[in-house]
């Protein structure tokens, strides 16, 4: 078929089975967006800046697990992407990006709106293009969304000049991919698999250390049978929350810089830590001599630049997480979950001498009681989203998940701004469940535009605002490492939240009291339009426990304790 | 902190727009040393082979070689243990020194001189990159005036 090279990106889009676009036009992509217009087979979703799309369809592709697609002008449209670009990139999400280019012979001319691209997006994508031929536009396409999926996941930009969007090429989609360089191991090495079961059955306290990569490789309920059938108890990292459900008698917790008192215990005690699809991030790690001192380590993961890149493992296995755990599982009959009963009571003890908890001792809100609440009213039938800081780590801390890809944050890029954006992604791909974004007085003011989006194509999100006045986690860390210096960080000045939802078209309440809050859920749901709901809540409230950066897991900072009355 | 040690890694790459950038960047971006990095085409197929000499801990230069292995275009990364490796070098020295004694010296060092003008002398060397530093220093009487180096190629033996 002889076709347009716009025409091709319409017809590559249609034969993945792309079903929606987020995106924003411009100049150097306007063939590919007259194609759009003609077309029927996809929706296209116009966010009002371009990270929004990105993050959109970040949101989309978590929720979903298909590869989330953004569309972008040269330039500035490009340059506004990167944020999201890099954010998909430290958390594995699957993207393909599409950008607009001046024409080849403008090329290095300094033409406008002309940035070098891909010279920019090489360090924060998994892969990237620039397409120089339209009749290579097909198989770049194909390989594209082959790359950004398979193996350990990750963005994928093809960056295409103007002239090659309306030069004529045969397209044919059916081409066998080539791609002898790239070729993602996913079978575990049995022999290492075997060893690894052998060590688990003589391990006395063993430890899940369940990470990301199971949400990415759709092997949580492999990895609940996998605990549950060999009585080992568990932690997740802020990436696999959901992997167990809540109330599943061997999750611990989370574990890390926010983790539970117990969870990060049991890792520092442990003798052996069976980590699947974790990457021993700074984050959940603490100080990495300290970290899990006297145990020896199984690492399962896709990726063997993760494998013994902070820590040293005994037991290397790459490998699709899913993959391997099912072999894990095949060969778990001889351990005894019965074992470990006495291992699981330590951990209990942890947990109850120092549960993951707040003190309800303030006349105003705490924000936690705000996520608990809203778990209790709607648990499984929302999805969360957050934004970054002291909220996001509350949710994580105290939403009860239930299931995997319920739970989308940005954790390795850690961005303000993507929780928004990323709602609607969500909300997209998943219209029946409720999408709630749990967001700060900070963050929501990054991508606050997207009320428009929201509007307009009734995706109705649901924005808490955990308002404390503040740039709450940097206050935080001013409060305790900087002598109360509160620098820049005071947000005393701010919008009427509830007038900006408006001017928009969307909904907005200001809430004070418990009563309020679940009056204003309950009416923004039965509503259902975009909405805020900016809550009124403690200011000084901090996240606990806390390992100061570069701390050892063991040496939490701990929530005060409180006399019973 | 661990200790660093000089190694050298072959990369085959696909010949492709940019492949060059994605090893550098990934140098630089991990905060990597390249001390010397040389590319050329392998003949008669796609690939092509870059030989990059460089440091690092034990635990740096694995995950140097795994992380060029996931570069898309990479196809094989060989970290060498036993090989065989040389390094070029071409000096210019002014006619009015002892050519005679530079002659022998480039001798010893798989060498010989490869252009003589009216005022100044070409030679090259080529010999392990230690041999290499070695007729460096040793020359440096005779007042080079320009040096080149092309950086180190290998072969596992
Ligand atoms: C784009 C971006 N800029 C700056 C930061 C640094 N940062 C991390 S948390 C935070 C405060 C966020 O404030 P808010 O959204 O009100 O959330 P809170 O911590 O108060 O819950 C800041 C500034 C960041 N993570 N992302
Ligand atoms: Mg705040």
């Amino acid at each position: 078929m002889q076709i347009s090279g716009a025409q091709m990106v319409i017809e590559a889009l249609i034969a993945e089975g792309v079903e929606t676009v987020f995106g924003y036009p411009g100049g150097a992509i306007m063939n590919v967006y007259d194609e759009i217009y003609k077309q029927d087979k996809f929706k296209h979703i116009l966010t009002r800046h371009e990270q929004a799309a990105v993050h959109a369809a970040e949101g989309y592709a978590k929720v979903s697990g298909k590869v989330g697609v953004a569309m972008i002008t040269s330039g500035p449209g490009f340059t506004n992407a990167v944020t999201g670009l890099a954010d998909a990139y430290m958390d594995s999400i699957p993207l393909v990006v599409i950008s607009g280019q001046v024409p080849m012979s403008l090329i290095g001319t300094d033409a406008f709106q002309e940035i070098d691209a891909v010279g920019i997006s090489r360090s924060c994508t998994k892969h990237n293009y620039l397409v120089t031929d339209a009749a290579e536009l097909p198989r770049i396409l194909k390989e594209a969304f082959y790359i950004a999926s398979s193996g350990r996941p990750g963005p994928v930009h093809v960056d295409i000049p103007k002239d090659v969007t309306a030069q004529i090429a045969n397209f044919d989609y059916s081409i066998e991919l080539g791609l002898e360089t790239y070729k993602p191991h996913t079978k575990g090495n049995p022999r290492q698999i075997k060893k690894a079961m052998e060590a688990i059955s003589k391990a006395k306290r063993p430890l899940f250390y369940l990470g990301g990569g199971i949400i990415n490789s759709n092997a949580a309920y492999d990895v609940r049978e996998l605990v549950h059938a060999t009585g080992i108890p568990a932690v997740e990292t802020f990436m696999a929350r959901g992997t167990l459900s809540h109330d599943d008698e061997y999750l611990i917790s989370m574990l890390g810089m926010h983790g539970s008192y117990a969870a990060n215990m049991a890792m520092s005690e442990t003798d052996l830590v069976i980590g699947l699809g974790a990457r021993f991030d700074d984050r959940v790690t603490g100080k990495i001599s300290e970290f899990a001192k006297n145990a020896k380590v199984i690492h399962v993961d896709i990726d063997p630049a993760s494998i013994s890149k902070l820590v040293n493992a005994d037991y290397p296995i790459v490998g699709d997480v899913k993959n391997v755990v099912q072999e894990m599982l095949k060969l778990s009959s001889n351990i005894n979950p019965v074992k470990y009963a006495s291992w699981r009571k330590t951990i209990n003890n942890f947990d109850t001498l120092h549960p993951l908890t707040y003190h309800e001792d303030t006349k105003r809100i705490k924000p936690q009681w705000v996520i608990e609440r809203v778990g209790k009213l709607l648990g499984d039938d929302a999805n969360i989203s957050t934004d970054v800081g002291q909220h996001q780590m509350w949710a994580a801390q105290f939403y009860p998940f239930s299931r995997p890809r319920q739970f989308i944050s940005s954790g390795g890029l850690g961005t303000m701004g993507f929780g928004f954006p990323a709602a609607i992604g969500v909300k997209a791909a998943a219209p029946d469940k409720v999408s709630i974004n749990f967001t700060g007085d900070g963050s929501i003011l990054m991508n606050c535009q997207e009320l428009m989006t929201a509007v307009e194509k009734k995706l109705p999100v649901i924005n808490i605002i955990l308002n404390n006045n503040y740039l709450g986690m940097v206050r935080q860390w001013q409060s305790l490492f900087y002598e109360k210096r509160h620098s820049e960080t005071d947000l005393s000045v701010q919008p009427d939240f509830v007038k900006l939802a408006e001017a928009f078209g969307g909904i907005g309440y200001r809430v004070e009291t418990k009563d309020e809050f679940d009056a204003a859920l309950k009416d923004a749901l039965e509503k259902n339009i975009v909405a805020f709901i900016d809550v009124v809540v403690e200011r000084l409230e901090n996240v606990m426990p806390m390992v100061p950066s570069g701390g050892s897991l063991f040496n939490m900072m701990l929530l005060e304790k409180k006399e019973k009355k | 902190m661990e200790k660093s040690e000089r190694r050298v890694i072959s990369v085959i790459v696909v010949n492709e727009a940019s492949v060059l950038s994605r090893i550098t960047d990934l140098f630089s971006g991990r905060g990597y040393n390249i001390t010397s990095l040389t590319v050329a085409p392998i003949p008669d197929s796609k690939y092509s082979r870059l030989t990059i000499v460089t440091s690092g801990s034990i635990r740096v230069i694995e995950q140097i070689t795994k992380q060029l292995h996931k570069l898309i275009p990479v196809l094989r990364v060989y970290e060498h243990a036993d090989l065989v490796e040389k390094e070029m070098a071409l000096i210019k020295f002014p006619a009015s020194e002892d050519i005679t004694d530079i002659a022998t010296l480039c001798a010893a060092y798989n060498g010989k001189i490869v252009n003589v003008a009216e005022n100044v002398i070409i030679v090259m060397v080529a010999d392990e990159p230690k041999r290499v530093d070695n007729f460096l220093k040793i020359i440096n009487k005779y007042n080079p005036k320009e040096i080149v180096r092309s950086g180190a190629v290998a072969l596992e033996r």
